[in-house]
């Protein structure tokens, strides 16, 4: 039996209201070890207000040569920008 | 607005435990409030029924768009309502998942819209009978959902005020494609305009029964102001979508359906009238003229996708059993 500790993926709230960002990795025994680790391995310039961790196993993701048809088909709609649209400067903010 | 009379439970200031004052200090220091963290019950209540809302307003909010996408008038403009009924779509999962932190499951908020129990925005009981409405809908409505909208995105709760960020940053789109097509109409065939005239006179009081009823019988505002889930008064959210409003109505040649309607330089703004409230709360109670073709849509796609979701359940179960899951 292996007694290597699980890798988890650590996300850090950087200030009140914002979103949990994944800021990188590390390994533990369980989840309560893996946060005191990410404290230290990640917030020791108090980067953060909020720590989560994930199992990496549990993560799942897409593969990078996916990239194309994931993403290529919203290149192409260009109409989903404000932008697109003629708005004179008269009528204001929109 | 697209909550509007939620009902919220507070208790008075002077009956306050030690929690619930030091609670509201961090509300009153801009805090925002994570879904773990201590919370009073009438908070999370409140909350829940007007993100709940909020979420059922995006979804029963694509049927009076999605009517007419079959009918647009090029392959663009349907491309563009396309585009923006999937917004709609997608501005509703991120608010069901906000409420979703507070303990509530997708199903039983699906379960309180169908029963009649929770309810959507009084706008979405119209119906869009034109393609001037697609105009109308995307410069008024979503105009208005802007004006209520933008504040939110400081309001105390995490997720909701995440999930407003998200969705303002996509709601501009809306607005101006139906400002666009209002502009083509307007200046377009004298039967094109007229239809944009109508679609305004149909929409206009409706709109303004967006932000709820007026502040003098709006009783539930002053604890959800004390919460910051609700940032601004009826009333003025009101006044500033007529200010910003009207000029934009002059500037297509239309016409806003208020004889009343006229500049107050003393106050800054329009003097307006208000809209028949007595219709509004006819709508509210399910009398409006599309509640039942409305709810009776949202409540058949629910059990027509029954095979669906129960499907890829099936499916989602038989992988697992084939191949097991990587060792923890």
């Amino acid at each position: 039996m292996s007694s290597e500790w699980p890798l988890w993926e650590v996300f850090i709230r950087g200030q009140h209201g914002l979103n949990h960002r994944h800021v990188g990795s590390l390994h533990a025994p369980d989840a309560e070890v893996a946060i005191k680790h990410a404290r230290d391995v990640y917030t020791r310039r108090n980067e953060g207000v909020s720590i989560w961790v994930v199992k990496s196993v549990y993560i799942a993701a897409s593969s990078p040569s996916d990239k194309g048809p994931l993403f290529e088909p919203s290149n192409d709609k260009v109409y989903r920008h404000p932008t697109f649209y003629d708005i004179p400067d008269e009528i204001g903010h929109m | 607005m697209y909550a509007q009379l939620v009902k919220s439970e507070g208790t008075s200031r002077e009956d306050m435990s030690p929690e619930e004052i030091a609670f509201q200090g961090r509300i009153d220091r801009n805090e925002k409030i994570e879904p773990k963290e201590w919370m009073p019950e009438g908070y999370r209540k409140t909350l829940i029924r007007q993100i709940g809302q909020h979420a059922h307003s995006e979804i029963v909010g694509q049927l009076p768009e999605g009517n007419w996408i079959t009918r647009a008038p090029t392959l663009e403009r349907k491309q563009i309502l396309l585009a923006k009924v999937q917004d709609e779509a997608g501005h509703g999962l991120y608010l069901y998942c906000a409420a979703e932190t507070l303990g509530v499951s997708r199903d039983e908020l699906l379960e309180r819209l169908h029963s009649g129990d929770m309810k959507y925005s009084s706008i979405f009981n119209y119906p869009t009978l034109t393609w001037a409405d697609m105009g109308a809908v995307g410069w008024l409505v979503d105009g208005a959902a802007i004006m209520n909208q933008v504040p939110l995105q400081r309001t105390s709760y995490g997720p909701y005020s995440r999930a407003m960020i998200r969705i303002c940053k996509e709601e501009s789109f809306h607005q101006r494609q139906g400002y666009a097509i209002m502009m083509k109409m307007a200046n377009g065939t004298p039967a094109q305009k007229k239809m944009a005239q109508d679609a305004l006179n149909r929409l206009w009081y409706p709109s303004l029964m967006m932000f709820g009823p007026s502040d003098k019988d709006s009783v539930h505002s002053a604890q959800s102001m004390a919460w910051k889930i609700k940032m601004n008064t009826n009333d003025e959210l009101r006044q500033k979508f007529v200010d910003q409003t009207v000029p934009q109505a002059e500037y297509l040649g239309l016409t806003v359906p208020d004889p009343d309607l006229k500049w107050n330089e003393e106050k800054g703004g329009y003097d307006f009238s208000e809209p028949d409230w007595d219709e509004f709360y006819q709508v509210l109670k399910g009398n409006g003229p599309c509640n039942k073709e409305r709810l009776g849509a949202r409540v058949k796609a629910w059990e027509d996708g029954a095979w669906y979701r129960d499907a890829m359940v099936a499916h989602a179960k038989k992988k697992a059993s084939r191949r097991p899951v990587a060792a923890e």
